[in-house]
């Protein structure tokens, strides 16, 4: 039998989730099941001075109205579980509804219980709010000057914490011949899983268990966490997040509204539902980015990258979500020098409060914004200098033979062969003909641009030492229980939570792999805190390096055991036996031999033991791995721009990753494929976008630009294989490389296209009548 | 997203969908496609009593053609429309707009005698419709009247359907002689409605000169127009690129400009000219 390690296996969740039979936590119908809805502030700032919600509550149907002060001390405070250290950092109360202030447009105010979602609706309008309307800051700039308005009154400046990382890099600046000095934007954008955010909550008053089904990446973190808010103990709270339509972190985070339904459920004996729908998904679900960011890098004129300091203002919203403070700090602090070997490095982050929706993970989650500034800024220099960009590149990537590095941000890269990626690229591209191609055009009066980006990502998060060194309130260890029934199938359980990445089909392949059997014999459970005993879910490309290991590992436990049962039933010693194709096998001796299958079913007789082994064949594993996985890669991306209009247009999109041995190589194309989409989402259409009074503009499809289909060309993907060194199957994530990648090479691309006309950057997203502006009425030299 | 309550008649003929438009006296909506009403509704920014469902009326669906016609019934899908072997042979100018139009779910739902009498300033048809000179067909109380698309359409969600109205039918006029039409849309990234969508009709005379221009301009201002300064520098010029280039320039002469967060009203002037003199050139019998 062919491995199906490394097989193209078609996704075994699609032909569920295609025919309409998976089952959403929407899809949940309950007997006696309410419906809520919730109030949401329509004001960015402003002082309740009432709620009055008699006329809701004599509206017919209608079942409960809850404001701040009815949950106040029942429900919360929400809380945030990523508290980096030194940092100063403050976590103002946060409670589930408002109490006297509202601090953004789509703040929670009341929450409507009744007989149908359309009562629960109707009754919204019969709300009356006598708001104070108050000063509104939405720039994290603007917040931390003078004056400014306070969104939290007890956080003065509104600064959420500030965070330092590496040493003093002042002596690459004094060696410096060239310094790069810019200043990047990173625009808000809008996480839009085709799932928006659901919940279901049964509570059982017999026993006192509460069930709530919801739109979690990790179902076990939402455990602790509403445990906690809601004083439900964790052996009497079920979680179940079974399929979940997408997340792109947006569903990592801890929200009120979940909570608000379970304490409704409880507090009115009768299940409730509230899904949110895309206008509310918009203003009430985190966002992801909305960062400022100075850098400076220090080089030398032929091309040597000394220094760089980096310092972020990142807006954190009007709230600290969930897991908001690790993003603009570990994730994006620790790895600002990108794949470069640059002996000085400093970062310095603000993370700010202003009065808008709260920001927290998003595909990629601070590692593209560090992506897209030192390649951006590899850029800048490479024009400074006169030099090539790839050369540039070339002279600075960390050669392979110096892993495990240890950068001056105190990470320790893996491995890597970061000049084979980019060479398998270039040659992909046929670069230099291309450069020709483009000099060609442009005397036709077509531009043509080229940009790259060669990356390094931290994922696979992570070692539970260094989660919490790094003030992570939790372990990111995984856990793995691979059961063989006695017929020989088996059933996986991962800690993981996947909701869309296709671990039931990749997880199957490892354990059908190990076992030798087909993959039809191995079903994966995920996403039910009462089936499987912790775990701490799907971000940050987490979910193979970590739960796929565990996985693996428990996968041999098992096997190690079966070896003995084997030997026993060959009557020979237990190193005399090998194991292949699912086949016990006496070494030297063809044809002595019992199938795993066999060996399973004695293992569960237990007719005939060996001594001292235990009936059975399960095995579990807590699998915590020694280091973060640092997958890497080149991606080049060609674009063609009509100055007149200021069109934009993708000719090529080439992406060269390295994510270690390939599990299923048709699941890793699909995530790349979708990061990379997500990545050129932000350089060319995705934005939101906050008027002074902190209304956000753009808050539905018509006027937000999610990525179509039809606006890209055919990806050309290709990997290099660098195995991680320190875990079993040499894994690394695959999930967000795409995302982390496209942006800068995208922007890299335009701007290299744009250089006749004296372009050297520009803002995202890359809208047209911004090129139009540039390239109007003047002439390309 | 979820609309306030209404009530929901199905009309059994056209004539009972205008009783029932009368009966409710300016509290009843039509509902055909669905594609531009329900959004509203989700939304509340209307929230009429009652629905009249002409969905189930075949009358009011259909293509047909005639030697100097052809007539789409206001119930037509814009798939019907991009798909149809008839219109495709004697006005492709329709199917290439039609074609265009939103997705490939609104196209499936989403009807052309709907979409005229929403009268989205954005969306493609009223270009299309204004450059074939269309004339829709309503029923109302007093029976059937003819209205030319540029009396039909009034301002931005703004027609001269009467309260009481329902579109029946458009005929497009076929174009004599040797003419050619092409639509240009730049649609926006987010809706993909038209920030400019261009239609052009060019015919010539035997001499190479041109003979008939029509120009409808979609999205770009506040309301779709006709560019009749364009329309006026190409009549009687010869068919070729110079003579498009100029008349081009005066694609932003009529209509009012406004920005959005997308696009400004200069570059939307920009836009309207560049895509103006695509469109005609592609135009060139």
């Amino acid at each position: 039998m062919a491995s199906v390690f490394g097989a193209a296996v078609k996704r075994r969740e699609d032909p569920r989730l295609i025919t309409g039979n998976g089952r959403y936590t929407d899809d949940i119908q309950l007997p006696g099941m309410l419906y809520a809805a919730i109030l949401r502030s329509p004001y960015a700032h402003a002082r309740i001075r009432s709620i009055h919600v008699e006329k809701a509550r004599q509206l017919p149907g209608v079942v409960a109205v809850f404001t701040g002060s009815d949950v106040a001390g029942k429900v919360g405070p929400i809380p945030t579980a990523w508290l980096p250290p030194n940092s100063g950092i403050k976590t103002p109360a946060h409670p589930p509804l408002a109490v006297d202030k509202v601090r953004y447009v789509g703040d929670g105010v009341a929450m409507v219980v009744a007989e149908s979602r359309y009562i629960a609706r109707d009754a919204l309008d019969l709300i009356e709010v006598d708001y104070e309307v108050l000063p509104v800051v939405v720039d994290p700039e603007k917040a931390m000057a003078e004056g400014a308005p306070l969104v939290h009154d007890d956080v003065p400046g509104n600064v959420a914490f500030h965070w330092e990382a590496g040493g003093d890099p002042a002596p690459a600046f004094e060696q410096a011949e060239v310094v790069i000095r810019h200043r990047f934007r990173q625009q808000r954008l809008v996480p839009n899983p085709m799932e928006p955010r659901a919940a279901v909550a049964q509570y059982n008053a017999g026993s006192g268990d509460m069930t709530l089904w919801v739109t979690s990446q990790n179902p076990h973190i939402h455990r602790v966490l509403l445990s906690n808010i809601l004083g439900i103990p964790e052996h009497k709270l079920r979680i179940v997040a079974v399929d979940v339509g997408g997340g792109f972190g947006c569903k990592i985070p801890c929200y009120a509204d979940e909570a608000l339904v379970a304490f409704a459920a409880r507090e009115l004996g009768r299940p409730v539902k509230w899904t949110e729908d895309r206008r509310e998904h918009f203003l009430a679900t985190t966002h992801g980015r909305d960062e400022v960011i100075d850098a400076e890098l220090a080089g030398k004129r032929d091309g040597t990258m000394l220094g760089l300091r980096v310092r972020m203002v990142a807006n954190m919203g009007a709230y600290l979500s969930t897991a908001a403070p690790g993003v603009p700090t570990i994730l994006f602090g620790l790895i600002t020098v990108g794949p470069y070997k640059i002996p000085y490095a400093h970062t310095e982050v603000y993370g700010v409060f202003t009065n808008t929706t709260p920001t927290d993970a998003y595909r990629g989650a601070g590692r593209p914004e560090a992506t897209y500034v030192i390649e951006r800024m590899a850029d800048l220099f490479a024009k400074e200098i006169g030099m090539d960009p790839v050369e540039v590149r070339k002279k600075n990537l960390i050669p392979a033979e110096e892993f495990p590095y240890t950068t001056p941000l105190g990470l320790q890269y893996d491995s890597g062969n970061y000049h084979g990626a980019l060479q398998k690229a270039l040659d992909m591209l046929d670069y230099d003909r291309l450069r020709k191609e483009q000099e060609q055009l442009r005397a036709q009066g077509r531009y043509i641009g080229i940009g790259w980006s060669t990356y390094v990502e931290i994922c696979g998060l992570g070692p539970s030492q260094v989660a919490g060194a790094v003030g992570f309130q939790g372990g990111l260890w995984e856990s793995a229980t691979v059961r063989v029934h006695p017929g020989g199938k088996v059933t996986v359980f991962t800690g993981t939570s996947p909701h869309g990445q296709g671990e039931e089909t990749t997880f199957a392949q490892i354990v059908a792999d190990r076992f030798g059997i087909p993959i039809e014999d191995v079903e994966v459970v995920h996403g039910d805190t009462d089936r499987i005993a912790m775990g701490w879910g799907t971000y940050g490309s987490r979910t193979t390096p970590v739960g796929g290991n565990a996985i693996a590992i428990a996968a041999d436990r098992v096997l190690e055991k079966a070896r003995k049962i084997a030997a026993h039933m060959l009557e020979v010693a237990e190193d005399d036996v090998e194991f292949t194709g699912g086949m016990f096998k006496v070494k030297g001796v063809p044809g002595r031999q019992v199938k795993f299958q066999d060996v399973v079913l004695q293992a569960y007789l237990a007719w005939n033991l060996p001594p001292g082994v235990e009936p059975g064949l399960e095995a579990q594993a807590f699998y915590d791995p020694v280091n973060f996985c640092y997958p890497f890669g080149a991606h080049a991306c060609v674009t063609e721009v009509d100055p007149e209009t200021g069109e934009i247009k993708i000719l090529r999109y080439v992406a060269v990753d390295d994510c270690g041995p390939v599990i299923n190589p048709m699941i890793v194309e699909g995530q790349v494929h979708g990061g990379v989409v997500q990545g050129i989402g932000q350089a060319l259409w995705e934005g939101a976008v906050y008027d002074d009074e902190g209304q956000l503009v753009t808050g539905s499809f018509m006027d937000y630009a999610m990525p179509k289909a039809r606006f890209f060309p055919k990806f050309e993907t290709a990997h290099t294989v660098t195995p991680a060194p320190h875990n079993p199957l040499g894994v690394k994530g695959i999930g967000e490389t795409g995302t982390i990648a496209a942006t800068p090479a995208v922007v890299n691309s335009v701007v290299d296209a744009l250089r006749p006309f004296g372009v050297t950057d520009l803002e995202m997203p890359l809208t047209p009548e911004k090129i139009w502006k540039i390239t109007h009425g003047r002439e390309a030299r | 997203m979820i609309p306030s309550a209404f009530a929901y008649e199905r009309a059994q003929s056209v004539r009972d969908a205008v009783r029932l438009l009368e009966s409710h006296q300016g509290e009843a909506k039509i509902l055909s496609g669905g594609h531009s009403l329900i959004p509203l509704l989700k939304l509340r920014l209307t929230s009429p009593s009652v629905l009249i469902d002409i969905g189930g009326l075949s009358e009011l669906r259909g293509i047909s053609a005639g030697e100097d016609q052809v007539v789409v019934g206001a119930l037509t899908t814009h798939a019907e429309v991009a798909n149809s072997p008839v219109i495709k042979e004697k006005l492709p100018l329709l199917a290439e707009a039609a074609r265009q139009i939103g997705d490939l779910q609104v196209r499936n739902r989403g009807t052309v005698g709907g979409s005229l009498a929403h009268a989205d300033p954005a969306s493609d048809l009223p270009a299309v419709a204004l450059a074939l000179d269309a004339v829709l067909t309503l029923e109302g109380p007093d029976g059937r009247n003819e209205i030319p698309i540029g009396d039909f359409i009034l301002g931005p969600l703004l027609t001269a359907l009467g309260g009481s109205d329902v579109v029946v039918s458009i005929s497009f006029p076929i174009p004599k002689g040797r003419w050619k039409g092409a639509y240009e849309k730049y649609p926006h990234p987010a809706s993909g409605y038209a920030v400019v969508g261009v239609a052009a009709v060019l015919a010539v005379d035997g001499g190479g000169l041109i003979r008939e221009a029509r120009v409808g301009i979609t999205g770009a201002a506040d309301t779709p127009y006709r560019a009749r300064e364009v329309e006026a520098a190409l009549i009687g010029k010869p068919a070729d690129e110079e003579t498009i280039r100029q008349a081009a320039e005066q694609a932003d002469a009529e209509g009012s400009f406004s920005g959005d967060l997308f696009a400004s009203a200069d570059y939307r002037r920009h836009l309207c000219k560049v895509y103006a003199r695509r469109a005609l050139a592609r135009a060139l019998p």
